[in-house]
C-alpha cells in the first residue's frame, strides 16, 4: 500500500467460465465469474457444497481435472495472464508465486517420505541445498509454531496429528514465500481447538507476510473471522460480495440471508424456535439457468426473476462497495422464513431417568500399554432430554457412545441401566427390547447405509427387526415413518448413493426411530452436511424429540449445534468427564478451564467476544496421561504443583453442575468474569 | 415452466455402479476380444459336431498320421481320426470342468473369506493358517491324493482344482470383507440383532461382489490351464474324449517322428482359450478399477 506504483491486483478473474465434461457433454460449473483480490487482501469464498468453490481454486493455477476446461474469460495473477503461460512459466508460477493448501493435509504430504525430506526438497528445487536447506526447513517449521522441529523432521506424516499435518502442509505452502495463498477448506477436518489454532496461525502469518489469501470455506463463521472481503458463490455465479462484516451483518441477497438464518445463533435453543432452512437444491452442474439461479428456492421470486438474469447491482455506502445479484436486493432481508419458527411445548423432564451410567470404564490395549479411552464415567439422562457430549477428538466421545450401545464391551465393574434394568455389557446378551430401545445415527451416512440396498429395504428391515412388523402393518408404518422424516415415496425405490447427504441422513434417522427407541445416540450427525441441510436435520431431531419423548446423546464438535439441541452437557477430556451440568450453567459459566478454552476457540459470526483462550500443544496420549489433573499440561489457569500431583475429583459445585478442578467454584467465577471483561 | 432446471443429483450419478461397469466393459477392446475368443470355443463345445467335417471318434487306420491336406485340414492322428474335428469338439470337456471347478472355488472361497473376515480373531487365525498350509501343497500332490481317494474322473478334477483355488479366492474375499466390516452398516445390523449369517450374506456379500468377479475370471484362466495339464498327465478326463490335453498327451511321442500336426493344433487351442479368458479377465479387472 506504500507503493502506489504496484497497484495491480494479486488475482483477477474476469468472466471466467469453466465446464466439466461428463457423459460426453460439457457442463457449466463456473458462469462468468469475476472477482478481484487486492495485494495483501484476504478474500473469502463461501457457498453450499458443489457450488464451485474448489473449482475456482483449481482454475487459478490451472490444475483442473482432465475433464475440466476453461471455456471463457481471463485469469491474471500479479498482472500475469495465466491463460497465456506456457508449461514452463506455469510450473514456475506454481512453484514460486501461488501455493495451495487443501482440506486434507494427506493430499499434500507424501506418506512414505519423512517430513524433513519433503520440506528440503522444495528448497532444493529452488537451488538451496544441504545444510542451508535443512536450516530453512527448520525455520519454516518454527514459523508454523511446531515445537521441536528437528524431531518432527525425522517423522513420517502418519506420526503427526491432523493439526500438525495441516501446519506442515501450510509450512510447505509458505516455503517459497508465495504472493498468493489459496486455502481450500483448510480446517474443515480438524477439531475446534485445533481449527482455532490453525486459523490463528494463518492470521498471524498474514501479518508477517505480504501474501494475499483466497480462503474457501463452507463455514461462515470461520470466513468472517479470517477475511476482509467475502464472496458468496451460488451455482458457479457470484451472488453477493462485499466487506465481510457488512455482508454478514446486513446481507443483501436472499441466499446470503437464508444461509445465515440456518445457523443456530446467539445461543438459540430448540425450545425457542426452529431454525430456518433453504428448501430445494442447488442446480446440478450444467443446468440451464434462464433467470436468477436462486429463483426456485427463493420466496421473493417473481416472474421477472424467473426469466431475466439479475445483474450484479453495485450498492455503495460508507461501509464500502458491495455487489448483489438480486432484483430485490433492497428487501432481501424481508425474505419470509421457509420453516415456521413455532415449536411444540417442551416436554417436562420430571420423571425418573431412562439411562443411568455408573463407573463406566474402557481400556484398550495399545502396543502392549493400556489405553484408558473412557475413565470412570457416571451420568444419567431423563426422558425427552438431550445430553450433549463435547470434547476434542480422542477424548472418548465415540467410545462412550459405543459402550452404551454394546458395540464394544466396557471393562468389568461399571453399570449401564436402562429404565431401571441393568444392561448386559455385550449387545448379543441384551434382549430385543433393550436393543431396540437404544439406537444410533452415525456421522457418515455413506458408511452407515448399506449401499447395496434400497431405501425401502433399509427402513423396512429395521421395522421388521425392531418393531416386529410384517405385511400391511409394516407398509403402513413405513409410510408414516418416511413422512415423519420428510422423505417421499419417490425416495423409497432408490439406492443411497442416489440421494444427497441430507436425504441420506434422514434415512438413517428414520431407521434409528423404527423401533420407537427411548434413546438415540447422534454421533456428529450433521458434520458432513451443509448449513442449510444441517438446519433441516436439527429441526427434524428436535421435532421428533418433542413428539416421541425420546432422549438424545448428541455428539458434536460444533458447540453452536450442541447448544441448540442439548439440555445437559458433558465435557470429556482424555476419557474423563471434566464438567457435567445443565446447558445454561455449562455455557454461561463459571465453567471448567477446559470448557472455557473450548468455548473461546469457536469462531463466531459476530466478533463481539474478545477474550480468546488458546490451548497450546496437542492433546496428550491416552496411553500415558499426565499425572494429577490430566489437563494440567495445557491448562491456562493451572494453579501450581497441586495440579500436577493430585487428580481433582468431579465435585458438585452447584446442584446438578459438577466440575473437575482444584480451583474452587467461586474463584473460577471471579477469574472468568474478569477474563471476559478485559479487552484482548 | 420453471426457469431453473433443478436436479437433486449430478447427472453422472444416475447410472448404477454395475451398469457403469457394464458400459465400460463394452468400451474395452481387451474384454471384447477375449470374450469373442471364449464365445467361439463355447460355440464349438455346444454345436461342434454340426460343423465338424468328420466324426471326431471315428478311426480310419488306413489314413493314420496323414499330414494336413484338403480332406483333413489339420491331418489325422495315430488311428486316423480327423484332428480338425477333434480340436473343434475337444473344447467340450475342458469348458465343463474348468468353469465348474472355478465355481466350486468361488463358492467355497467366498464362504471361507466371509467367515474369516467377519469373525476375525480366533476363527480367522485358525482358518487362515489352515488355508495357508493348504496353499503350500502343490496341486499335483493334491491331485494324486484325490485320485487315490476318489478314483480318476471329471468330478475328481473339479474337486481338486476347486479346492486348490478356494484358498486364493478366500484370501481376496477376506481382505474385502475386513474393509467392509469396519463400515457402520455392519454395526447397524448388529443393533438390529441380525444373525451373523444374515450380516455376512445379505449385508456384506453384495458389496464384495466386484472383487469376487474379478478374482473368478482370473481363476478361470488358471483353471483351464490346470485342467489341460491334469488331463495331459492322465488325470481326470479319460479317452476316448477328444480333449485337447488328453490328445497332446497321447500324441506327443509322435513329434519326434515329424507328425507335429497331431499336437500343435491342440496346443494352440489351449493357448487361445487361456489367452481369451485372460483378456476378458483383464477387461473385467479394468472395468471395476477405473
Ligand atoms: N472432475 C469433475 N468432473 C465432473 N464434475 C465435477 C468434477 N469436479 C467437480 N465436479 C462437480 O462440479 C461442481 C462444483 O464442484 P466443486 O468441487 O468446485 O464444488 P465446491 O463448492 O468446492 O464443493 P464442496 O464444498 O463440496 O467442496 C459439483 O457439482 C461437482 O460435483
Ligand atoms: S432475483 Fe429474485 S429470485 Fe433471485 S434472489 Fe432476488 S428475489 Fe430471489
Ligand atoms: S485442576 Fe489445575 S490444571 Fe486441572 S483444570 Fe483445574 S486449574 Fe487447570
Ligand atoms: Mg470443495
Amino acid at each position: 500500500m506504500t507503493e502506489p506504483a504496484v497497484a495491480k491486483n494479486a488475482l483477477e478473474l474476469r468472466d471466467l467460465s469453466v465446464a466439466y465434461r461428463v457423459a460426453g457433454r460439457n457442463r457449466a460449473v463456473l458462469r462468468n465469474l469475476s472477482l478481484t483480490i487486492g495485494q495483501g487482501e484476504a478474500y473469502g469464498l463461501v457457498g453450499e457444497s458443489g457450488c464451485g468453490k474448489s473449482t475456482v481454486a483449481l482454475t487459478v493455477v490451472r490444475y483442473l481435472p482432465r475433464n475440466g476446461s476453461i471455456s471463457g474469460g481471463a485469469i491474471s495473477l500479479d498482472g500475469q495472464d495465466v491463460m497465456k503461460l506456457d508449461a514452463e512459466a506455469l510450473r514456475r508460477a506454481r512453484a514460486e508465486s501461488v501455493s495451495m493448501v487443501y482440506q486434507d493435509p494427506g493430499k499434500a504430504l507424501n506418506p512414505s517420505i519423512r517430513i524433513g525430506r519433503q520440506l528440503t526438497e522444495i528448497f532444493e528445487l529452488g537451488g538451496i541445498t544441504g545444510q542451508a536447506a535443512t536450516d530453512r526447513a527448520i525455520a519454516m517449521l518454527n514459523r508454523v509454531r511446531i515445537s521441536d522441529p528437528p524431531s518432527v523432521m525425522q517423522r513420517y506424516p502418519h506420526q503427526l496429528s491432523g493439526g500438525m499435518q495441516q501446519r506442515v502442509a501450510i509450512a510447505m505452502a509458505l516455503a517459497n514465500d508465495p504472493s498468493m495463498l489459496i486455502l481450500d477448506e483448510p480446517t474443515t477436518g480438524l477439531d475446534a481447538t485445533v481449527e482455532a489454532e490453525v486459523l490463528d496461525l494463518i492470521a498471524q502469518l498474514r501479518r508477517e507476510l505480504s501474501a494475499s489469501i483466497l480462503f474457501i470455506s463452507h463455514n461462515l463463521a470461520v470466513v468472517s473471522n479470517m477475511c476482509d472481503r467475502v464472496g458468496v458463490l451460488y451455482a458457479g455465479m457470484l451472488v453477493e460480495e462485499g466487506p465481510t462484516e457488512v455482508v454478514f451483518n446486513d446481507p443483501r441477497h436472499p441466499y446470503t440471508v437464508a444461509l445465515l438464518r440456518c445457523l443456530p445463533r446467539g445461543g438459540q435453543r430448540k425450545d425457542q424456535g426452529r431454525l430456518d432452512t433453504i428448501p430445494g437444491f442447488l442446480p446440478g452442474i450444467g443446468a440451464v439457468i434462464k433467470g436468477c439461479a436462486f429463483a426456485d428456492r427463493c420466496a421473493l421470486a417473481d416472474d421477472r426473476c424467473r426469466t431475466e438474469l439479475p445483474p450484479l447491482y453495485e450498492l455503495s455506502d460508507e461501509r464500502g462497495t458491495r455487489l448483489s445479484r438480486c432484483f430485490h436486493h433492497d428487501k432481501a432481508q424481508s425474505l419470509p422464513r421457509a420453516t415456521p419458527a413455532d415449536v411444540a411445548p417442551a416436554p417436562k423432564p420430571a420423571s425418573a431417568p431412562v439411562l443411568r451410567v455408573a463407573g463406566l470404564n474402557k481400556t484398550y490395549a495399545s502396543h502392549g500399554y493400556p489405553l484408558r479411552a473412557v475413565k470412570d464415567v457416571s451420568l444419567d439422562l431423563r426422558p425427552g432430554e438431550t445430553l450433549g457430549l463435547v470434547g476434542e477428538s480422542g477424548s472418548g466421545k465415540t467410545t462412550f457412545a459405543r459402550l452404551l450401545l454394546g458395540l464394544v464391551p466396557p471393562d468389568a465393574g461399571g453399570t449401564i441401566e436402562l429404565e431401571g434394568k441393568a444392561l448386559a455389557p455385550k449387545l448379543e446378551n441384551r434382549d430385543d427390547d433393550q436393543v431396540k430401545a437404544m439406537q444410533i445415527v452415525f456421522q457418515n451416512p455413506d458408511s452407515a447405509l448399506n449401499r447395496s440396498h434400497s431405501i425401502r429395504h433399509l427402513i423396512g428391515r429395521a421395522l421388521k427387526r425392531l418393531a416386529g412388523l410384517r405385511g400391511a402393518a409394516l407398509e403402513a408404518r413405513l409410510n408414516d415413518l418416511v413422512r415423519s422424516v420428510r422423505l417421499t415415496d419417490r425416495h423409497l425405490a432408490v439406492k443411497p448413493r442416489q440421494l444427497s447427504g441430507g436425504l441420506k441422513q434422514r434415512v438413517a434417522i428414520a431407521r434409528a426411530f423404527a423401533g420407537d427407541p427411548r434413546i438415540v445416540v447422534c454421533d456428529e450427525p450433521t458434520s458432513a452436511l451443509d448449513v442449510s441441510v444441517q438446519a433441516a436435520i436439527l429441526n427434524l431431531l428436535a421435532d421428533l424429540q418433542s413428539k416421541e419423548d425420546v432422549s438424545y446423546i448428541f455428539i458434536s464438535h460444533d458447540l453452536g449445534v450442541v447448544r441448540y439441541l442439548s439440555d445437559k452437557i458433558a465435557v470429556l477430556y482424555l476419557g474423563r468427564i471434566m464438567e457435567l451440568g445443565p446447558l445454561e450453567d455449562v455455557f454461561s459459566g463459571p465453567h471448567h478451564p477446559y470448557t472455557e478454552a473450548l468455548l473461546s476457540a469457536v469462531p463466531k459470526l459476530d466478533q463481539t467476544e474478545t477474550a480468546r483462550i488458546r490451548l497450546d500443544g496437542e492433546i496428550p496420549s491416552a496411553t500415558n496421561p499426565p499425572s494429577g489433573c490430566v489437563f494440567h499440561t495445557r491448562c491456562p489457569r493451572k494453579i501450581g504443583s497441586i495440579c500436577e500431583q493430585q487428580e481433582p475429583p468431579l465435585a458438585e459445585a452447584q446442584p446438578g453442575h459438577s466440575i473437575r478442578c482444584h480451583i474452587p467454584y467461586a474463584e473460577l467465577a471471579r477469574l472468568q468474569k474478569t477474563a471476559v471483561a478485559e479487552p484482548a | 415452466m420453471s426457469a431453473v432446471q433443478t436436479t437433486s443429483q449430478d447427472d453422472t450419478r444416475k447410472r448404477g455402479p454395475l451398469a457403469e461397469v457394464f458400459f465400460s466393459l463394452l468400451r474395452s477392446r481387451t474384454f471384447l476380444v477375449g470374450l469373442a475368443i471364449v464365445l467361439f470355443w463355447v460355440a464349438c463345445a455346444l454345436f461342434g459336431e454340426r460343423f465338424a467335417p468328420y466324426d471326431p471318434l471315428a478311426d480310419d487306420i488306413i489314413n493314420a498320421l496323414a499330414p494336413p491336406s484338403r480332406e483333413h485340414w489339420f491331418g489325422t492322428d495315430q488311428i486316423g481320426r480327423d484332428v480338425f474335428s477333434r480340436v473343434i469338439v475337444g473344447s467340450r470337456d475342458i469348458l465343463t470342468v474348468a468353469p465348474l471347478a472355478t465355481l466350486l472355488a468361488t463358492v467355497a472361497g467366498t464362504a471361507l473369506g466371509l467367515l474369516t473376515g467377519y469373525f476375525r480373531g480366533i476363527v480367522d487365525d485358525v482358518v487362515s493358517r489352515i488355508l495357508e498350509a493348504f496353499m503350500a501343497i502343490p496341486v499335483v500332490i493334491v491331485a494324486l491324493l484325490a485320485i487315490v481317494a476318489l478314483g480318476t474322473s471329471k468330478t475328481t478334477v473339479i474337486i481338486v482344482i476347486g479346492l486348490s483355488f478356494a484358498p486364493i479366492i478366500a484370501r481376496t474375499v477376506r481382505s474385502a470383507v475386513l474393509a467392509e466390516r469396519e463400515l457402520d452398516y455392519v454395526a447397524a445390523a448388529q443393533l438390529r440383532h441380525e444373525s451373523a449369517l444374515h450380516t455376512m450374506f445379505v449385508e456384506i456379500l453384495p458389496n464384495v461382489i466386484p472383487p469376487i468377479l474379478v478374482e473368478t475370471t482370473v481363476r478361470l484362466g488358471y483353471a483351464i490351464f490346470a485342467v489341460a495339464t491334469l488331463s495331459f498327465m492322465g488325470f481326470g478326463i479319460q479317452p476316448p474324449s477328444p480333449d485337447w490335453g488328453l490328445s497332446i498327451s497321447s500324441n506327443y511321442g509322435m513329434i519326434g517322428g515329424g507328425f507335429w500336426w497331431t499336437v500343435l493344433f491342440d496346443a494352440l487351442a489351449i493357448a487361445s482359450l487361456v489367452i481369451g479368458v485372460n483378456l476378458a479377465a483383464d477387461g473385467v479387472h479394468g472395468a471395476f478399477n477405473d
